[in-house]
């Protein structure tokens, strides 16, 4: 609920309702209430967002007025919430595990009394125990007693659910369990009450409570392991979600008042003092400070915060207090999105997992099959008198050590664990198939400016002329007139010398007169009674200015070192010479040596004309460039590289480069700060940081890496392990598998799986 | 060979003949989705050891609201996932998930539970 002075806003989920009529009459209902102002009702959510007088009516009377019409109405807190839903998802998972825990300790417990009783027929001593005191079958009675309980209580759940899915004609994993502990307790039940069936074909009357008990304790060990390890694989998003502030300040007639996160609005303000989150997405109005953004955009260093300046829901304010105006609230904030694209990415699959899919689907009917065969085979070829319990065996233990779920987990899990990874370090995937093609890059393209370099000219070189100094002007007074003069300009070029004036604590506060901008050539002004022209060779012709010998010579030589010349005269003559270029950012180098070390050729475009564009690409090492490039002309850069049979990957600033972002085949949006709706990109960074690059290929290595080694396991496992299980080694080697130990090998195969893909927590990138 | 082992041999090979047929080759349950007036296209959908209906058509360019509702605990199919949509979602026990799509080009779009075990299919038309 929002409040104001005079009015609220409260959303109420609607139930009930089935046509578009039924909307109409729950909007009556809301609108002829006494107090409210305005109601709207949308049927396909299901909503009914009600604008009302607080003073007349409250929720619980707009509820009352849904439900006198015939509907049900509940008051939404947390729409859009998803920190509230992730509590009530964790709330619920912890009771699920609490309920499996229980069942695997009740399995455990019997399992620990069945086994030793059981035992007492392999020592000759027991067994003569037992036939001079109770007798055989009164144990068996007693071993029937306590695996009940396990198969009712523990085991209950495989068989409802083998049951259901078999009604679908399908089958899973608890089929497998169901069919093959069903056998081994069946086998032994008939066993207990008439073992006389048994002995007059010559067969011992054998009991297997033993298998049934330990089988089903060793898989919920198994399914207890598990859901603690699949909790983790999501533990980056949980994280995310976190970040949400729950409730936010916000100044109501000029008063603070804390609300939930919830209620607050576009155009609401609030304060944040230090050391708080800050609530939602902002404009700061009032105040400075400085921000952690690090949690968003991977960023270490705090961001340095002014009025008019963004702010971002989930990051934390570190020093002062300021007020700020909600620009986007809910699932607009830029945290929201971040969710929701990992969650997209966590939800796709990878062309990777395709193999595995094909398999799992016909997975388990065939184990069965094979099982059934297994049975038939060994049926055939044991002697009599063992053939029956021999078959059973190896049929139980053919369904028991198949795993369907290693093959299921093998590559989500992994997919989980890397994406979430990257979000951590400011790297969106947009899918498992971006992710998955990011490992292939041979070649990366790079924009020039703004990824290679920083995209804002700056002043490099200030040249103060012989002529100026016999003029016995110094080289703070050009700078002050050059200054004072640009800064009245607009162009990104006047900029560079106002920063620079700046910079070298040179004030630019003379007075300026009849300042004129001339377009494409520069800018003249009377600066503090004295005519000053600032800009190229053309201004200086067009002003009669003569060019001396000296500032020629700068001029070539600025020329030779690509950057763009400017030309400062004072009083009709000049005075200095100034350099302007686009600087290569710090990292650029690293990220381009980085690349290069990993087999991946850098490739870089650029407007610029060539000379320019061979400068900078010298300066980080790279050694094709296309220069002169039209925006346009830039996805034909990335066919032209596609066709030379390369996979290519284009950095570029999503906006201007969305098109060859696109055309790609692993579009990479550089420095979308918090700004992260680029459709065109298959992955996002956060950061302007080349070497982010680089660790999203490294992501991407490792992922794939690890999906690999899961799928190899999983096959490997499953191919190996069933014919072990079906006696394959027994005419060989006298070798059988036992169905415990197949139980504990089926339980352990998908933990391992999941503790590999956790391990892709811990890599380094 | 003697009779029993006759027995088993004839069963055994009818019991797999048996699992072939009626896993692959079964019959599967069709729904179209019916259209609400507020022109979503919606269908419930129960989830217990497989989805009924399992094969679910639908129309292009119209939005479409699947109700899941999660009818036993089975950890086996406590998530839906819709990869063609990005999708991967829990699905609680005894209580009813919606998904919303909008499925913009026509296609048969497989949904799976999250170990791809069990299978239905959104058919775009």
């Amino acid at each position: 609920m929002t409040t104001n002075q005079e009015h609220a806003t409260a959303t109420l989920e609607i139930t009930g309702m089935h046509c578009a009529s039924c909307a109409a009459f729950v909007e009556d209902a809301l609108s002829q209430t006494r107090g409210v102002k305005r109601a709207a009702v949308n049927l396909a959510s299901e909503k009914a967002t009600v604008e009302f007088l607080p003073s007349v009516v409250n929720v619980a009377h707009l509820a009352t007025a849904v439900e006198n019409a015939g509907y049900g109405a509940r008051q939404l807190k947390h729409d859009e919430n998803h920190a509230a839903q992730a509590e009530a998802t964790e709330a619920r998972k912890l009771a699920e595990y609490t309920a499996l825990k229980r069942r695997f300790g009740v399995a455990a417990a019997f399992a620990a009394v069945i086994m030793p009783l059981s035992m007492t027929m392999l020592v000759p001593s027991a067994e003569h125990f037992i036939h001079q005191t109770i007798g055989m079958q009164a144990l068996n009675f007693i071993l029937l007693a306590l695996t009940l309980p396990v198969l009712l209580y523990s085991g209950r759940e495989f068989y409802i659910s083998a049951y259901n899915t078999f009604l679908h004609r399908t089958a899973n994993m608890d089929t497998l369990i169901a069919i093959g502990t069903g056998a081994a307790f069946a086998y032994s039940v008939v066993a207990t009450v008439m073992p006389a069936l048994f002995e007059q074909h010559g067969i011992r009357a054998e009991v297997y409570y033993d298998t049934t008990a330990t089988i089903i304790a060793l898989i919920l060990l198994g399914k207890v392991l598990e859901a603690r390890a699949k909790g983790q694989t999501s533990a980056a998003i949980k994280k995310l979600i976190g970040l949400q502030a729950k409730t936010a300040r916000v100044l109501v007639g000029g008063e603070e008042r804390e609300i939930p996160i919830e209620e607050v609005h576009v155009d609401n303000v609030v304060v944040v003092r230090p050391g708080e989150k800050i609530a939602t997405d902002g404009e700061i109005l009032e105040g400075t400070s400085s921000v952690d953004e690090s949690m968003l955009t991977g960023e270490s260093l705090p961001v340095e915060k002014t009025s008019g300046g963004a702010v971002f829901g989930g990051t934390v304010n570190k020093t002062g207090r300021f007020t700020f105006r909600a620009t986007k609230v809910g699932a607009d904030t830029a945290l929201a999105q971040i969710v929701r694209l990992v969650e997209e990415a966590q939800g796709s699959k990878a062309p990777i997992q395709r193999l595995a899919d094909k398999i799992s689907s016909v997975f388990v009917p065939t184990v069965v099959v094979i099982s059934i065969l297994t049975f038939v085979v060994w049926f055939n070829v044991m002697p009599a008198d063992t053939r029956l319990p021999f078959a059973l065996v190896n049929f139980v233990s053919v369904l028991i050590i198949a795993c369907p779920c290693a093959l299921g987990l093998a590559t989500p899990t992994a997919i989980m664990v890397g994406t979430g990874k990257g979000a951590e370090h400011g790297i969106l995937i947009r899918n498992a198939e971006s992710l998955e093609k990011a490992h292939q890059i041979t070649v990366v393209v790079v924009d020039k400016t703004g990824t290679i370099t920083k995209g804002e000219p700056m002043v490099t070189d200030f040249v103060l002329l012989d002529s100026a100094m016999n003029t016995t002007m110094t080289r703070e007074a050009a700078i002050q007139y050059a200054a004072s003069l640009e800064h009245h300009s607009e162009h990104p070029l006047a900029s560079a010398i106002v920063d620079y004036a700046a910079a070298q604590k040179v004030d630019a506060a003379f007075t300026v007169h009849d300042f004129l901008a001339v377009e494409g050539k520069g800018a003249t002004g009377v600066v503090a009674g004295v005519n000053v022209i600032i800009g190229n060779t053309k201004l200086m012709e067009q002003q009669n200015i003569t060019m001396n010998a000296q500032a020629t010579s700068a001029a070539v030589q600025l020329l030779a070192e690509a950057k763009t010349t400017m030309f400062v005269a004072v009083k009709g003559a000049i005075v200095a010479v100034i350099g302007v270029a686009d600087t290569v950012r710090d990292t650029s180098r690293e990220a381009v040596q980085a690349m290069q070390a990993r087999g991946i050729e850098v490739v870089m475009l650029t407007g610029d004309n060539r000379q320019t564009a061979e400068a900078i690409a010298a300066q980080v090492g790279i050694k094709r460039i296309f220069s002169d490039v039209l925006p346009q002309d830039k996805t034909n850069i990335v066919k032209q590289l596609q066709s030379e049979g390369k996979t290519v990957a284009m950095v570029g600033d999503g906006i201007n480069d969305a098109p060859a972002l696109a055309q790609a085949d692993v579009g990479i949006a550089i420095g979308a700060g918090t700004d992260i709706a680029m459709e065109a990109a298959s992955v996002t960074l956060m950061r302007s940081d080349v070497r982010d690059v680089v660790r999203a290929i490294d992501l991407s290595r490792r992922t794939m890496a690890n999906i690999k080694q899961n799928l190899f396991f999983a096959f490997v496992y499953n191919v190996l392990g069933i014919p072990l299980a079906a006696g394959l080694l027994y005419p060989f080697t006298g070798w059988l598998l036992s169905p415990m130990i197949a139980a504990a090998a089926m339980a352990m195969s998908s933990v391992s799986v999941l503790t590999n893909a956790l391990r892709l927590k811990t890599v380094k990138i | 060979m003697d009779t029993s082992q006759i027995l088993v041999t004839l069963g055994g090979v009818g019991l797999a003949g048996f699992v072939v047929w009626y896993f692959f080759f079964g019959k599967r349950q069709t729904t179209t989705a019916t259209l609400t007036d507020s022109g979503v296209q919606e269908v419930a959908v129960t989830v217990k050891g497989g989805y009924s209906p399992d094969v679910i058509e639908v129309v292009k360019d119209k939005p479409v609201r699947l109700k899941f509702y999660r009818d036993e605990t089975s950890s086996c199919s406590e998530e839906l996932v819709f990869g063609d949509f990005s999708i991967r979602r829990e699905l609680p026990a005894f209580e009813t998930t919606v998904i919303n799509i909008l499925p913009t080009k026509t296609g048969t779009f497989e949904f799976t539970c999250g170990m791809n075990m069990l299978r239905g299919k959104l058919v775009v038309r």
